[in-house]
């Protein structure tokens, strides 16, 4: 590849998953319409959603899923040791995700409701950076693939890459939609971070925070909002929790 | 301008005509709130029928019309050693309906900050001749302070402009596309009881306003109020969430990025509105924040809106629709915000010492 007189290398991509639907990872085989440009701009080394062939001299690792299991943080930290780059892809990864929904109630208890008591491994859902470090993360339920391509085409290019910082509500303005509070819900727009163009509000469905915090939130603030809509605050704890985006404020919180 | 009267059924068969051939916006009942309140926007419409003509205010106003929330500046082709920079003005002519008085001075001040200063924008340029405002009065909303503002009249800045006086609009045409269109309706010249009824109507709006700010001396005000504590005290509520700026019609502040093609043959640099308010407004290459906290941010949206900047020639820009005040979450609106900051000034009794002698 050529870009404005600079010879540029294909990226070798490796594609992983671990507890998580694979719906992040599927996103990357989605979006039929650059589909064939976005894969010239990778080699895909380890995907095995689209390629049987493995190969481990990947660069960059795309992670997908959170950890539950003592043998996926084995082959974690042997990812990490291979990838230049590892990317946190995708919410399970970032935060945990709606995994750790079960991490509210003793795991025994998880077991025997999911599997009937069967005899299985399993501990409280991780997110991945709890084992190893992690070089970018990329959020989202599932993840965005314009978000995606514009990353990959910084990593390509050796641009500066970054997520917006902002909260949700900026884009959701610019839709023009109602604002959800305004229609006597509880929306966490006002404190997640944008960059999904406000898919789900946008859909009338309050956001449930798949992108987890936007940069110095003001939380305080918008405990007091649902407080002065005269909602309730279990409700939005229990949308807080949704994807563990924000366990730091609902530590703080208790 | 030329001044005349029309029938409300005749004036809904000339909007009717005009929206059917043509790219139009105008206000339209998008949903009920939960305290059963219509919630409007100004939205395409084919049909007059679509229009709610008796609608209060639009949640978001109608800057978006001449500045996107995004925009793209120019395209970019990559060629062997070199690049090919591609401008369009592109703007379809566009027809606006239903526009307040405060709108239309909103686009008159954005006409000043776009097109009268040293760099004029050719994007805002072309949109701005193309579009043909066709603007509504009404009756202020409780919150509505753009009498405050001297933002409640307008006598330019539209194609036609209607006045209610009952059964009929009263007509301020300000524009030769706008008469050669009404022509071919049935338009009257107003009669002594119809100028009677309009100075009425005007009367009525102008008694009607319940909220009032004091805006007078306020650019040297906040001048000496750049330290007080008020600013934290209110940006410890503001969640930073850019709501206020986004339905702002006069909040033009914006951010740039260039976006590569996902095929690396070219690129694109675009404009996309932004807000002050958001935590990265400020930061700059290398990390710095020069407005890292809330109260800091909140306080420059209120200095750019009541004292003026010099690329605004110092005027203040906020017209008083209360958009902002009425979009945002946290409860803070212009008021209250300057309400507090002259009490606490006001109030005080601490400081007070005689004038110096003349010597």
């Amino acid at each position: 590849m050529n870009h404005l007189g600079f010879k540029l290398d294909k990226v070798k991509v490796g594609s992983f998953d671990f507890t998580c639907c694979e719906g992040c990872q599927l996103q990357l085989a989605n979006k039929e319409s650059t589909l064939p440009e976005f894969l010239g701009l990778i080699d895909i080394r380890n995907f095995r959603e689209i390629s049987s062939e493995r190969h481990d001299d990947y660069d960059i690792a795309l992670v997908e899923g959170s950890i539950t299991r003592s043998d996926e943080i084995e082959r974690l930290k042997a990812i990490r040791a291979q990838a230049k780059v590892l990317v946190a892809f995708g919410t399970c990864a970032c935060f945990g995700g709606v995994n750790s929904l079960k991490n509210r109630i003793p795991q025994e208890e998880a077991i025997r409701e999911v599997y009937d008591g069967k005899k299985i491994e399993t501990m409280p859902s991780m997110k991945i950076s709890d084992i190893v470090e992690v070089d970018l993360s990329i959020p989202g339920c599932p993840v965005s693939k314009d978000e995606v391509e514009r990353i990959m085409v910084g990593i390509v290019t050796r641009s500066a890459v970054s997520l917006p910082k902002y909260p949700v509500c900026v884009e959701c303005k610019q839709k023009l939609n109602t604002c959800l509070f305004d229609l006597g819900e509880i929306c966490l727009g006002p404190i997640t971070r944008a960059g999904c163009d406000a898919v789900c509000p946008t859909g009338k469905t309050a956001c449930l925070g798949c992108r987890g915090p936007a940069e110095d939130i003001n939380f305080p603030s918008f405990e007091e909002l649902v407080l002065d809509r005269k909602l309730s605050i279990s409700d939005m704890k229990e949308k807080l929790g949704f994807y563990n985006g924000f366990g730091d404020y609902l530590d703080h919180e208790s | 301008m030329i001044y005349k009267v029309i029938s409300k059924p005749e004036f809904k068969a000339f909007i009717d005509a005009i929206v059917r051939v043509n790219n139009a916006y105008g206000p339209c009942q998008v949903e009920i709130d939960a305290k059963g309140k219509p919630i409007y926007q100004f939205k395409p419409v084919k049909s007059a029928d679509e229009i709610s003509f008796d609608y209060t205010v639009t949640h978001s106003s109608a800057k978006h019309f001449f500045l996107p929330f995004r925009d793209e500046l120019s395209s970019f082709t990559f060629t062997d050693g070199n690049w090919e920079q591609e401008v369009r003005y592109d703007a379809p002519p566009t027809i606006l309906i239903g526009l307040r008085p405060c709108d239309i001075n909103a686009i008159n001040i954005l006409d000043d900050v776009m097109l009268h200063g040293p760099y004029p924008s050719p994007y805002y340029l072309a949109r701005r001749k193309n579009t043909f405002i066709i603007g509504m009065d009404h009756l202020p909303l409780p919150d509505c302070f753009c009498k405050s503002m001297n933002r409640h009249t307008v006598n330019h800045g539209f194609n036609l402009f209607c006045s209610d006086i009952g059964d009929r609009y009263y007509l301020s045409i300000n524009s030769a596309n706008a008469f050669s269109f009404l022509k071919e309706f049935k338009i009257e010249e107003p009669s002594y009881e119809d100028n009677c009824n309009l100075i009425e109507r005007r009367k009525s709006i102008k008694n009607s306003f319940e909220t009032n700010v004091e805006v007078t001396g306020l650019p040297v005000f906040l001048d000496i109020e750049f330290d007080s504590p008020i600013w934290q005290k209110w940006g410890d509520k503001c969640l930073s969430c850019g709501s206020c700026a986004m339905v702002c019609p006069t909040c033009y502040c914006y951010s740039v990025e260039e976006k590569f093609d996902i095929d690396l043959k070219g690129s694109s640099r675009q404009n996309h509105l932004y807000s002050c308010n958001l935590v990265d407004f400020a930061q700059v290459a290398g990390g710095h924040n020069f407005r890292p906290r809330n109260g800091d941010r909140l306080k420059y949206r209120y200095y750019h809106h009541y004292r003026g900047f010099a690329a605004n020639d110092n005027q203040q820009i906020c017209v008083g629709c209360n958009r902002c005040g009425r979009a945002c979450l946290a409860n803070i609106n212009p008021k209250d915000v300057i309400n507090d900051l002259r009490l606490e000034r006001e109030s005080c009794t601490t400081c007070v010492s005689t004038s110096p002698e003349k010597t």
